[in-house]
């Protein structure tokens, strides 16, 4: 398939291997920043072709590992309202909350639907009027302009009965989060594509300046990471930082202009908690003064609503590319896809259900 | 008998699935993959124990007189009730036969049933019966008893069908999932996921360049072939709906006690629906198939049965995809495009398209 195989070619996976294993001194330790990363990395096996002396740790490019346990339980009470069709992605639906998810919600007879795009959720306002339709808006920034154009749509068409619940989060602030934390191990990132892609690179020089750290943006196929690997590694070992870019095709350094001034005109940056990490400021998104008719958390009330993580869960660590997967007691054992403790074991993106789902670690 | 509070009691006994887990039962306990697994042994297989059903085959196996006959049954919610390749009716048909195929039997007589939907358009009720019968007369069985029910509007999907087959097993046949041999070649016969991409670009309105149709299809033919071609070195068919190619074969790893070893590049799979399962963040070995068959065969026998099967309508795409090995017990193994290695593990329920 054109597009797809040109980067999955094992002889070309040879020579990037090749190519590390020649360049490579000491150890070093990678984060890929983000979940789909980490899940190429596993199943396509690539983390095992690499030399022992390249560690990968995981990041928290998660967008469902992130979204704090109080939003997940806010969306079980508002779908649980007769009046609310409640629409999310597909992998956010098993996600755990403080006692339930959204698939146990619905099998008790919420109306839960499952959408591939928050446009979608407009649409089904306009065809039920007499319901209100509450969109769940998580991810990080490659997700925010589309639920940006959903809300910036209902607001131009006058549909009152959409709203969103929204969790939105910003990769930048995180990077520096895990920097500046005492414990941190991250000598080299392996930014994401995929957010680069609209946002550009530009917010991520003054990181690589600031942490004397390599920023290289890459893709999500196999041959992208080795490379992206390679160049980290190279740059590490010639003593050099800031930010490069390997996944050209994809992104340059300004972005996608009108998704980020559809963004300006949406959301407002604020402070943002993170599951398992706490709160970073300046974080996330959430929606502007003018628009918060459209804000589920207010049209609903269900700001009060508080929520204790399962503490044996240690999803933190594992977003902070502190511990692995198979590194948890509970991992396998209490914590399965089937009875999830956390975020990361549910999610396609999520580190632990990457380590179960493609048998690392037992 | 256990104290567990967990469990809930019904007449003495105390349901093996703890109701901390799931009190109600979830859609992903029909997904084919992991709930299914543990609702089916947990429950159904631990109350109804039987040598019959112990094998958990496609089907079960009779012996009558000096014969056997293959036994089995489906039953068909799909949504929608007409799709590209087929409709509710004619993989009615195709679901149970080859769930007999699958026993090495060839189809010999169909029930079936109709739970309806009062309100629904008798229109579509006269084309589903229509395409029904089609199929049975392309797969050489009858409809020889039935049974029909209507529910109240809002209490059914318009129509759901159950059909149960019979079918006789040829002297010298003899197919279990217990029978993979460490050595054995894995044969897939086509395509794969074609079926589950078909119908979900309906279901959820996906559009592609050109329309997907499903590959719902009688099986009996190409297995007859099949068996003709490699005799007993024929070990173990299945039809990997549901669940898809990594279910099927983790069953039988389970129940064989074997490990699988796959070969990533050369499992058949279109660009199209490649393409698809690249945008939804679907693992096509996952995805349903309904007119493809899995086969496990003596080594010395496999290119035989391989030319056999390509010889077939059904079967001009089929590849040896793996063969069976002497490790990691009960789990499948793949070597991907790149050159690493994976486990592909049963899901717990079906895939949901990822976020980004």
């Amino acid at each position: 398939m054109k597009y797809i195989d040109e980067y999955r070619s094992e002889v070309d996976a040879r020579k990037f291997v090749e190519g590390i294993e020649s360049l490579v001194t000491r150890d070093w330790t990678l984060m890929e920043i983000c979940g789909g990363q980490t899940h190429t990395l596993i199943k396509s096996g690539v983390d095992r072709l690499l030399p022992d002396s390249v560690t990968l740790v995981h990041g928290p490019g998660c967008p469902v590992c992130v979204t704090p346990l109080e939003l997940i339980d806010k969306a079980l009470a508002i779908a649980r309202r007769p009046e609310v069709i409640f629409t999310s992605f597909g992998d956010m639906l098993r996600v755990p909350g403080s006692t339930s998810d959204l698939l146990s919600v619905k099998s008790e007879g919420a109306d839960v639907r499952m959408v591939y795009s928050p446009l979608d959720a407009v649409k089904l306002a306009q065809q039920n009027p007499d319901k209100e339709v509450v969109f769940f808006a998580v991810g990080f920034e490659t997700t925010a302009p589309p639920n940006a154009m959903a809300v910036w749509q209902a607001h131009r068409q006058g549909i009152k009965n959409f709203s969103i619940l929204c969790s939105h989060v910003l990769v930048p602030p995180a990077m520096e989060a895990l920097l500046s934390a005492p414990d941190n191990q991250v000598q080299g990132f392996l930014a994401a594509g995929h957010v680069c892609a609209v946002m550009g690179y530009w917010e991520y020089e003054p990181i690589g300046e600031k942490y004397k750290i390599p920023l290289i943006v890459t893709g999500f196929e196999p041959l992208d990471l080795l490379h992206g690997i390679y160049m980290t590694i190279e740059a590490l070992e010639e003593n050099r930082w800031g930010v490069e870019n390997q996944y050209t095709r994809a992104v340059t350094r300004e972005g996608n202009q009108p998704a980020q001034k559809l963004l300006g005109q949406v959301f407002d940056v604020c402070d943002r908690k993170w599951r398992g990490i706490g709160e970073i400021p300046m974080s996330g998104y959430r929606l502007k003064e003018e628009l918060d008719t459209f804000d589920a958390e207010k049209r609903f009330d269900v700001g009060h609503i508080e929520a204790q993580e399962a503490p044996e869960c240690i999803a933190g660590e594992i977003l902070k590319g502190l511990q692995k997967p198979h590194e948890c007691t509970a991992f396998g054992t209490k914590c399965t896809p089937e009875h999830p403790l956390g975020a990361p074991m549910v999610s396609a993106e999520g580190a632990c259900a990457a380590y179960y789902q493609y048998g690392r670690g037992k | 008998m256990s104290d567990d509070s967990s469990g809930v009691r019904f007449t003495g006994a105390v349901c093996p699935i703890p109701l901390s887990d799931y009190p109600t039962v979830q859609l992903a306990h029909g997904g084919g993959g992991r709930l299914s697994q543990i609702l089916i042994e947990g429950m159904f297989a631990k109350t109804f124990d039987n040598p019959e059903l112990e094998m958990l085959h496609d089907g079960a196996i009779l012996r009558v007189g000096q014969g056997r006959l293959a036994f089995s049954t489906d039953s068909f919610v799909i949504s929608p009730l007409f799709f590209p390749g087929g409709d509710i009716g004619s993989l009615a048909v195709h679901g149970t036969v080859n769930d007999l195929a699958m026993c090495g039997a060839k189809p010999m007589a169909l029930s079936a049933g109709f739970i309806l939907e009062e309100g629904m358009p008798m229109e579509d009720l006269w084309r589903i019966v229509q395409s029904l019968q089609r199929a049975a007369e392309e797969a050489g069985v009858s409809v020889v008893t039935g049974d029909t029910k209507v529910v109240d509007k809002g209490k059914g999907d318009g129509i759901y069908v159950n059909t149960t087959g019979l079918g006789i097993i040829p002297e010298g046949v003899d197919i279990t999932p217990l029978k993979a041999k460490v050595g054995d070649k894995v044969l897939v016969s086509g395509e794969i996921a074609v079926h589950g991409i078909a119908i979900m670009s309906v279901r959820e309105g996906l559009e592609f360049e050109t329309q997907l149709e499903s590959d719902s299809a009688t099986l009996y033919p190409l297995v007859e072939k099949i068996l003709a071609a490699g005799g007993d070195d024929v070990h173990v068919l299945r039809d990997p709906t549901r669940g898809g190619v990594a279910s099927a074969l983790n069953e039988i790893a389970g129940q064989s006690k074997i490990g699988f070893w796959l070969d990533e590049p050369s499992i058949p799979l279109s660009e199209q629906v490649r393409g698809a399962c690249e945008i939804l963040g679907f693992d096509p070995l996952y995805v349903a198939n309904e007119g493809k068959c899995l086969a496990v065969v003596a080594a010395e026998s496999a290119d035989k049965v391989l030319a056999a099967m390509r010889s077939d309508p059904l079967g001009k795409e089929a590849a040896i995809i793996g063969e069976v090995v002497d490790k990691h017990h009960g789990r499948v193994y793949l070597r991907s495009r790149v050159g690493g290695m994976r486990v592909v593990d049963m899901l717990s329920g079906e895939q949901l398209p990822r976020i980004c």
